[in-house]
């Protein structure tokens, strides 16, 4: 058995997830503060991946870096060098996909945030980025962990944008989902199995890592509300 | 050390309109959740900024809408305490109290200082706890410890007993009374309970719907609480609006009582509270059947109807269970001393 289809995924996944968990954290704290219209609509726009069919998304992506395309042409011209059908292309179409995810528990984690706690600390001297890093993040870090394992579990069953930006080509741009469907277009259905055993392992521990995270979160904010019995106060 | 505050703030729902001034001593601001005392204290601090005004921390001017001054929180030295204490809950009480004294640059002196105040607050053996270890009356030190070894100008403190069970603010308050004296400077008190404000604080300004009703020192406050939102924030529970007869004298609408009061002419209500009704003849006397007769642990409240006025709203009187006993019966005869007679205006 080939295993380059699993390494293609884990690398394409884990450098999405890598790009989009700073961008995504990054607008959510932005947007978080934006005025109420600004925020509605940025709001739409950076969510409209998620309900969107990746198949539009590839189009789009398609129409931006294809070779003939605005973005695409001119990468071509200037750096000789192109966008679609190579394996880091499957980057694009992952990162515009999981983008929204990461943003929406990002932002979820932020807006839960007791901002006292960031007025206290201002109150008390510390500067902001201080509190950014160690006061907000820290408090914020579990939902942030979940978006971002939620994120690459997305991105490695992303199949939709990514054949169509970077095609199936065995051993150069091959992932789990294209493999799956290319074995079972074959009629290799004992090796479409096997991968399909893989990548069910694989969505296994991610949904138990996540849920983990989801349940430490809540259990601590329980605890923190609740009015311990005094004790010798 | 002084506080200067005169600020408007457009809030939507109300106009905040807030304007005091406090020395060495500590003011309270009494108001119902949602008069805007609790932004007046975040506009001090410099997390929420007023359309205009001027704030003004012992002769520093903080902010300034005309000259455009507009200090950040972490410049102005204003310590604040809010109600849940906000310690961050990812830090033990050691690390919560280090970040109070991260102004301090000296390594050395903020681990001194630091180690003063573990010690005065009586909190050494909780250094390594996190704050959701910690009781409340527990949380509440380490907020008041944190909040002073930042060696703040002027202290706020945003209802700092209220998320307290009744038993331990008590004590909680002798404490905190105790930090206030040793702390020697400006402190200003939000909160909506009337005794604790009382017992905290020498001066008191009372807020409803953004604006500052009166303004002085507690006994005057309480004996004149001049508009009925005062009234009723200082726990008169009799209030109602009167009418102005031919004779001089005022009817209270509620309670079908015709009553002579040291009237100004401009009161649109009367109150009186309920413990200052006096038994048996007198002025303003009325013979009064027992609505209800409502037992508390240590007095009695009767609800009371004047004779003759059945669809009056009863008046309630509370008194000794004592003297109760000695008077009971269906119908008993009060008195509305004069001077007890609060005259309010809207």
């Amino acid at each position: 058995m080939d295993w380059f289809p699993l390494f293609n995924s884990l690398r394409i996944a884990g450098l999405s997830t890598g790009i989009i968990f700073f961008a995504g954290i990054f607008a959510a704290y932005y947007i978080a503060k934006a005025p109420r219209v600004l925020k509605g609509i940025l709001d739409v726009v950076l969510t409209l991946p998620l309900v969107l069919p990746p198949t539009v998304v590839g189009y789009l992506l398609l129409r931006l870096l294809g070779p003939k395309r605005p973005i695409g042409a001119w990468f071509l011209a200037v750096f000789d060098l192109k966008l679609t059908m190579t394996w880091w292309s499957a980057i694009f179409a992952t990162t515009v996909v999981i983008f929204p995810l990461m943003y929406r528990t990002a932002r979820g984690a932020f807006e839960s945030f007791d901002e006292t706690l960031a007025y206290s600390a201002q109150s008390l001297g510390l500067s902001n980025t201080y509190i950014f890093w160690r006061i907000r993040m820290p408090c914020c870090r579990q939902g942030i962990l979940a978006g971002a394992v939620l994120s690459f579990a997305r991105a490695l069953g992303e199949y939709g944008a990514t054949s169509m930006i970077a095609g199936y080509t065995p051993g150069r741009t091959a992932t789990i989902s294209t493999t799956v469907y290319q074995l079972w277009r074959t009629n290799d259905d004992a090796l479409a199995l096997r991968w399909v055993l893989v990548n069910m392992a694989i969505s296994f521990v991610v949904l138990l890592a996540v849920n983990l995270l989801e349940r430490r979160r809540t259990g601590r904010a329980e605890r923190g509300r609740q009015d311990v019995p005094v004790r010798g106060n | 050390m002084s506080l200067s505050v005169e600020i408007e703030k457009n809030l939507g729902s109300f106009h905040l309109r807030a304007a005091f001034e406090a020395g060495d001593e500590t003011l309270a601001l009494l108001g119902a959740s949602g008069c805007g005392k609790s932004m007046t204290l975040k506009c001090i601090a410099g997390v929420e900024r007023p359309d205009r005004g001027r704030i003004v921390v012992d002769g520093r001017t903080v902010f300034d809408s005309e000259q455009g001054i507009d200090l950040s929180p972490q410049q102005r030295r204003v310590g604040v305490v809010f109600q849940n204490y906000a310690l961050f809950p990812n830090m033990t009480v050691l690390q919560n109290l280090r970040c109070g004294a991260r102004r301090e640059e000296d390594k050395k002196k903020r681990e001194r200082a630091v180690r003063q105040v573990l010690e005065r607050f009586g909190l050494q053996e909780l250094t390594g706890r996190y704050p959701h270890q910690l009781s409340g009356g527990q949380q509440q030190r380490v907020a008041l410890a944190r909040v002073l070894v930042s060696d703040p100008q002027i202290l706020l403190l945003d209802e700092p007993f209220s998320a307290l069970d009744s038993h331990l603010r008590f004590r909680l308050e002798v404490e905190m009374r105790e930090v206030i004296r040793q702390f020697g400077k400006t402190v200003l008190l939000v909160s909506h309970d009337r005794d604790e404000v009382f017992r905290m604080a020498r001066s008191i300004a009372v807020m409803d719907n953004g604006r500052i009703h009166r303004a002085g020192p507690r006994e005057e406050v309480f004996a004149q609480p001049g508009t009925r939102a005062g009234a009723v924030l200082t726990g008169c529970k009799n209030i109602s609006p009167l009418e102005r007869l031919l004779d001089g004298r005022v009817r209270a609408v509620d309670w079908g009582m015709e009553l002579e009061v040291n009237d100004d002419g401009r009161a649109q209500y009367l109150g009186i509270r309920m413990h200052d009704i006096r038994p048996g003849g007198g002025e303003n006397s009325f013979l009064c059947r027992v609505v209800e007769e409502i037992e508390n642990p240590f007095s009695y409240t009767l609800m009371l109807r004047p004779l003759g006025q059945e669809d009056a709203r009863p008046i309630g009187w509370e008194l000794d269970k004592e003297r109760w006993r000695q008077l009971r019966g269906e119908q008993v005869e009060i008195s509305l001393p004069r001077a007890s007679i609060l005259l309010l205006e809207d």
